[in-house]
Parts: structure tokens; sequence; C-alpha cells
């Protein structure tokens, strides 16, 4: 090994199919050194990890789990550049190591025969043996050696066992000559390929022969309209007129690749695994029957559906990180309001920048609640049973059973339920999925509820007692719950028909073998998820916080104050300020003066004028200027309402939806100049499904900005969902006030 | 000649043909399922689908649309 070569970092690819156990091999190579990004243009996370062996430091790139190296969309197209050095701000890569899981070695071979055409040194990592075992196969390990034509080092990632066998191969590998393999492709093939290579050069120099080879495959037409050799009509001519003779020479594309691939992996394997003559019936077979069986099954479902929602929604309250959090955030104000003189600075650090940290933070115990259960459902191998059960369901709005955990833990938060889409690898289905997530009535929207049902919905009970139940208010609930569904499911049907229409995506899945989860690949995921939305939303949620705030500050003209109202408050202050114990009459005037010049201010704001100025747009709805205003002020995060409706009605911020004042005050509030009340049943009807079916969540819009790599989508969100919303509401109010008049 | 979505659940049986060239064809050949490969049905998801396979020594599930385009015969 030269110095000059030992002195740069090995770049190592890790490739393998999904369910073989690369992540937890990724984390025992690199442990906490990894970072985590996106390919630009994709929606493919980007993670790289750093390890090091003997001084020799390694850089490895953890590729998408895959079962082929076939790419029909670009994300998965990413894998191919990326191996192939396509990418010019990415490293070229030195090896590849292409994990494998033992139990399943014949499919897994499938994509080794793929890597090894790269032309890339080649390692191959042999996992869950144990699992292999248990199944009753026997492996003969230097057998398989022998007939695989690269490096294979038997490991197990869990345990982190091999990993300097591993490490060692790899550096060898790479400094080693690339080991010339032979194409799993009968002759007449290969020829094909020969000539279609030399026909491709003509036009674009330097395509690797791996691609001339996918393009005579790719019959789904993605890698010719991507453009990788340009659309010249006479080579798809030629391409056309190659698998012609292809097929009459009785080598059909595409099915010639996978008779070919599989026919070279059951080489390899001839003579290494011995299967039990009696097929064992293993622990996770006997599992499996009863948790895929038409009655347990369901039931099981069921009950892990109903205990991974509870969780979400309860989780976070119950073990006390929100009270913790709420808590936190109190002393950071009180702090600031302590060092910081009263005026815009402090307000500016108290209601932008602290309740916008808050903002952010107040999600981390649902998402790392989410994906707990998550990462336990997904790595037992519970998660693809879930979403067999359900994809019949699913499959009538035309998405799969894996649209369905994303689209549930919505219902808490649609932030987790977002970045829980990507398990959907189909691009169409899953950008489906995160449109409509928003739909599904979060948990943000309860306090909304239950302060207006509390206040207008006639509290009509049966049954007596402790028994009582407020059927009307239960009942109104559900309909809120209801009206995002069913939008949802509406919205999914028409986005399926017009912007991500396309023939039905396959739905072929995997179902792995159940296992223990792991601690270790547990928390890491929930960790990881967590840290990946406080970099990625935070500082968009901070930002428009602090927009919002300066738009309810400003421009703070006291002018408009009465100024008997301002001197007597002033007189009043000095009082508190000269006594020790100054009477409660006295603070109780000093409070409520406090919140009425706070109430008039906020009405001059920026923010109130424009409350006033869209007044003309949302009275239709019955709302009058200071529910515009609140719904503005809501666009960060739409529990703010509550706190908002507080300042306006003068009552001072910190009132909550249970409070009775904020429920009373909200009853008793009359149009200007007149003695009619701007609330009743058909106005909270209709602010309710406002906000039942309004994307006002930055959070929500950041986080799918994120994911889809582009602001077009939490674009056509705000608008289609704001739309939406506005209609509803309307019909809501106009039927409403026809059907149970002004009262 | 039957498909692959009318063999009963319990059956095993052998791929004969996988005709076409669209992404599910793809999909379904790479997974393994190559004329020739044995197969056993395992069950049937509690809504009647999707199905749930055995093959090359794992599990496989496909929707009964996907098995319809799979021809087998019984074993």
């Amino acid at each position: 090994m030269s110095v000059a070569a030992a002195s740069r970092p090995l770049t190592v690819a890790l490739l393998g199919n999904p369910n073989t156990g690369k992540s937890t091999l990724f984390s025992a190579l690199s442990g906490l050194r990894q970072r985590i990004g996106n390919y630009p243009g994709v929606t493919v996370e980007k993670k790289i990890g750093r390890a090091e062996f003997h001084g020799r430091e390694f850089t490895v790139v953890d590729l998408p789990g895959t079962y082929s190296l076939a790419p029909r969309s670009p994300d998965e197209m990413v894998a191919v550049d990326v191996l192939l050095g396509r990418r010019a701000e990415e490293q070229p890569i030195d090896v590849v190591l292409c994990i494998v899981d033992a139990s399943n070695l014949e499919r897994n071979l499938y994509l080794v025969s793929q890597v090894l055409e790269l032309g890339l040194p080649t390692v191959v990592a042999l996992n869950m043996v144990d699992v292999a075992e248990a199944k009753g196969l026997a492996l003969d390990l230097d057998r398989l050696r022998r007939q695989l034509p690269v490096p294979l080092v038997p490991v197990q990632a869990n345990r982190g066992i091999g990993l300097d066998e591993l490490k060692q191969a790899l550096a060898t590998a790479a400094e080693g000559a690339v080991t010339k393999v032979e194409s799993p492709f009968p002759e007449a093939f290969r020829r094909e390929v020969e000539e279609l290579a030399q026909r491709v050069a003509k036009i674009v120099p330097a395509v690797p022969r791996y691609l001339v080879e996918r393009l005579l495959l790719d019959t789904s037409g993605y890698l010719a309209a991507a453009g990788v050799v340009g659309g010249s009509e006479a080579l798809q001519a030629d391409i056309r007129e190659a698998r012609t003779r292809l097929a009459a020479a009785g080598l059909p594309v595409p099915g010639i690749e996978a008779v070919a691939r599989y026919g070279w992996a059951g080489k390899v394997l001839a003579g290494v695994v011995s299967r039990p003559v009696e097929r064992r019936i293993t622990a996770s077979d006997r599992i499996d029957k009863v948790l895929t069986h038409r009655v347990w099954g369901s039931l099981v479902f069921l009950l892990v559906m109903l205990l991974l929602f509870s969780a979400v929604y309860y989780v976070p309250d119950v073990s006390g990180a929100n009270w913790l959090l709420d808590n936190l955030l109190e002393s950071a104000s009180k702090l600031v309001a302590r060092l910081v003189p009263e005026g815009a600075l402090q307000s500016l650090l108290i209601t932008g920048v602290i309740n916008g940290v808050g903002g952010v933070v107040v999600f981390l115990p649902q998402i790392f609640t989410l994906f707990f259960f998550i990462a336990v459902l997904e790595d037992c191998g519970y998660m693809a049973r879930a979403a067999y059960l359900m994809d019949k369901l699913m499959s009538r709005i035309g998405l799969s059973g894996k649209s369905f955990i994303p689209l549930l833990s919505s219902f808490a938060c649609a932030v987790p339920g977002i970045m829980a889409t990507r398990v959907i690898e189909n691009r169409r289905d899953r950008m489906v999925t995160i449109l409509v997530a928003p739909l599904m009535s979060c948990s943000a929207r309860l306090p909304v509820y239950t302060l207006l049902i509390g206040a207008f919905v006639p509290a009509w009970t049966i049954g007596r007692g402790w028994y009582a139940l407020p059927w009307l208010q239960i009942v109104v609930l559900f309909a809120m719950y209801s009206v995002g569904t069913i939008a949802g499911i509406g919205a999914a049907w028409v986005f399926k028909k017009t912007l991500f229409r396309g023939p039905t995506p396959p739905f072929v899945m995997e179902l792995p073998s159940y296992k223990l989860p792991g601690l270790a690949v547990v928390l890491h995921r929930m960790f990881e998820q967590g840290w990946a939305f406080v970099y990625r939303a935070g500082t968009l949620i901070l930002a428009v916080s602090v927009v919002v705030w300066g738009l309810a500050y400003y421009p703070r003209d006291l002018s408009v104050i009465d100024s008997a109202l301002l001197a007597r408050r002033d007189a009043l202050a000095e009082q508190v300020a000269a006594s020790p114990a100054p009477p409660e009459s006295v603070q109780a005037e000093l409070a409520t003066i406090e919140n009425e010049i706070a109430g008039t201010l906020l009405e001059n704001s920026f923010l109130g004028r424009l409350g006033h100025l869209i007044e003309p747009v949302v009275r239709p709805l019955g709302w009058d200027w200071r529910i515009g205003c609140a719904a503005i002020a809501s666009f960060p995060a739409r529990e703010v309402i509550v706190a908002t409706l507080g300042v306006i009605y003068n009552l001072g911020e910190g009132q909550d939806e249970q409070s009775p004042e904020l429920r009373e005050t909200l009853q008793k509030a009359t149009w200007k100049g007149t003695d009619r009340p701007v609330f009743n049943l058909p106005v909270a009807l209709s602010v309710m499904v406002f906000f039942a079916l309004c994307a006002q969540c930055a959070s929500t819009l950041a986080i799918m900005r994120r994911e889809t790599g582009s602001w077009r989508w939490p674009a056509l969100t705000f608008v289609y969902m704001t739309s939406l919303a506005y209609v509803a509401a309307l019909v809501t109010y106009q039927v409403g006030i026809r059907l149970m008049g002004g009262g | 000649m039957s498909t692959l979505a009318t063999l009963p659940v319990g059956a095993r049986g052998r791929v004969v043909r996988l005709d076409g060239d669209d992404e599910i064809t793809i999909r379904l050949l790479e997974m393994g399922l190559t004329p020739g490969v044995e197969l056993t049905v395992l069950g049937l998801a509690p809504l009647g689908d999707p199905l749930e396979l055995e093959l090359r020594g794992y599990r496989l599930s496909i929707r009964k649309s996907e098995a319809a385009r799979i021809e087998v015969e019984s074993l």
C-alpha cells in the first residue's frame, strides 16, 4: 500500500436488498459519524458514514436498499449514477460492499450479479447466517467462496461481528485489480450489447457498458427518455431491431435478464445450500400463520394500530415530555422577561423566537414515539404484514397497503406521517400520500375543536351521573375527523386521476422473516428522524414564526390608544411597583387595561389591518375580522388560534381551549356597533371545518419541501387545501344559517 | 393452463410463462418468478387480496391481478 493511496479515504458504496440488515451494518461500520442529506433533484436520502481501520479512513456511502440495479425512475437512477461515478459532485466509488441475506441467497445474488457487471472491486458481506441455520439451512462457505468470483466475508451486523475482516477485505479489494467477471448472459446477447455500445459511442462518448446493457434491457422506456444517450430516434430503432433478433433467438427481452441472472445464481449456489428433507416449521412460520390469519390477523392488526395511534397521541403527554418542554420554554420566556427590558426586542425573543423554537420542539415527542413504533414494526418484520393486510382497502383509492401507516400516523401528526412515506417506493403513490396526509385530522386541530364545541355545541346528554354522554358534542367531534378523512380519500382519488395518472404500480412485496427487533437499531432510527426534522424544518418554522410576530407587533402606534387609558395604566403600574403587596383589585384592573391595550394594538397592527382587509372575503363564511385575523396568525401552527383569540378579545395571552373565560367571551362577542353575536353554531362549525381542511402548519409544508425536494408540492398543497377549506366552510355556514337560523 | 391467481391456498405450482414487458412483469421477474421456478401459495389476505407466496426460499406478496399474468402448472 503506497503512502499516497493511504492518505486518501477509501470510498465504499454499501448496497443490498431491503431486509438484509444493511442499515444495521452501516451503523455498525460508522457509528455516530454520519451525515444525512438529499441528492439534489430527487427524493433519495443521502447517508454518508465514516469508519477507520489501522489508520485507513473509509467513507461509506449508504445507497437505498434495492432488489435490482435496473433504474426505472430518477430516484432509482441515483444509485447507478453514484456507483458509475456519473454524479460530478460525489466521490468516485473505490469499492462496492454488497450485503446479502444468508437465509435468502438465491434472490440476493440477483443484485450481486448486476453489481459484478459494473466493473468495480466488490466485496460481499454474508449476513444473517443464524437466521439461515434457524431455517434448517446448512451453508458450505468454502464452496461458496470458490464459486463466487469476489471475496466473501461472513458478518453479524447486529452484534458487530466480522467488521475488522470486512474492512480488511475492502481495503485489499480496493488496492487490487478488478476481477474480470464473465457476463451471465448468453453469447448472442453479449454480441448485441457490443454492437449497441459501438453505436452509442458515436453519439455520446464514454457511456459505461453496464448502461448500454440496461438500455437494451429497459423496456420501461425510462433510460431512453432520461437522455442518458440523447433522444436519437435511429438508436431507438436499432434497439428495437436488436430486441426482435434476440426474441427470435429465444432470448426475449426483458425475460432474458432474470433467466440469465437466476441461472448464474443457481450455478454459484450449486452444492452450497443443503435444505432439510422435511421443510422445517420455524417460529417465524407459526407467527406468520397467526398474524396473516383472516380473524386473528385482523384482530392483532387492529390492536397494533390502536396501540400505535394512541401512543403517538398520548405518550408525549403522559410521559411528561410535553410538560417538560412547556416548562423549559416558559422558564426561558421568564428569563428573557427578566433580562431584557420590555419592548420590541423582548417581544421578538419571547413571541417570535422562543415560541418559534417551541413550534419546532413540540413535534419531537410525537416524532420519537411514532418512529420508535415504526422502527420496531419494521425491524421485527410486521410492517410488511400491515401493508399486506391493508392493501385491498387502500387499492380502492388507487394507493397500496404501504400508504396505510403514514396516513394513520398523520391523524396524530402529519410531520412524522410524511417522513414515514419513505417506505413507499413507487414515486406516484408516495407523492399522493404526502399530498393528502395533512388532511388527516391531526392532534393540533383538537384544541380548536375543543374550544368551539365546548362553547357553541349544546351539551345534550344521554344517561346521567358519571356516564352522562354529551352525545351531540361527540357527534360533532367525530364529524370533524370524518370531514378530513373523506376529503383525503377524495383528494387521493383526484390526484391519482390527474397529476399522478399512470399504470397501477406493482405491489410486489417481500414478507421478511420475523425476528426480535434490535434496541440499538430502533433507538438510532428514532433519534435520526427527530434530528432530521429539526434541521430540515426548524429554520423555516422559526422564520415564519418571527414574520407573524412582526405582523402582529408592528407598527405599534400608541396614538391609537385612548390617552386617558394609558395614563390610568401608568398610574396603576406605578402603584403596583411602589407597594410590596399591592391590593388585588389594583392588580386586576391593571391586567384588564393591559389586555385592552394589547387587543387595541393588535387590531391596529399589520395583522389586524390584514384581518380588516380580508373581512369581505371571510364574511360569507360568517366570520368577522377577528376570526380572519386569528386564521392568518395560525398559518405557522393552527393551535395558535386559541391564544390569538385570547389577545383579540382582550383576555391577554396564555388562554387555552379549556378556559371558561375564553368560551364565555366568545359566546358574548358581538358584531361592532350591534348586539348581534359574532359566534353562533353555524359560525363555529364553519371555523372548525375550515381548520379541519386548511394547511395551517408551516412544519408540514417545510417537511414536504424537504421530502419532495421542491417548493412546488407544498405550494400546491397550500393552495388546494386552503381553497377546499374555504369552499367547505362557506357551504357549512350558508347551509347551517338556513337550517338553524342565526340563533 | 391455469394462472397463479386461480391456484388454491396451500397448492404448489411451477411457473410456465410470464409475458409482457411493462414494469409489473419486470418486477415479478426480478423477484424470481421466472419460468421453471416452483412455488407454494401460502395464503390470502383477510380482505381477499393480495396473496402470499413462497418461492426460492423466501416469502413474497403479490396482488391477484399480478398473479393472473403468471401461467402455472399444478404440482
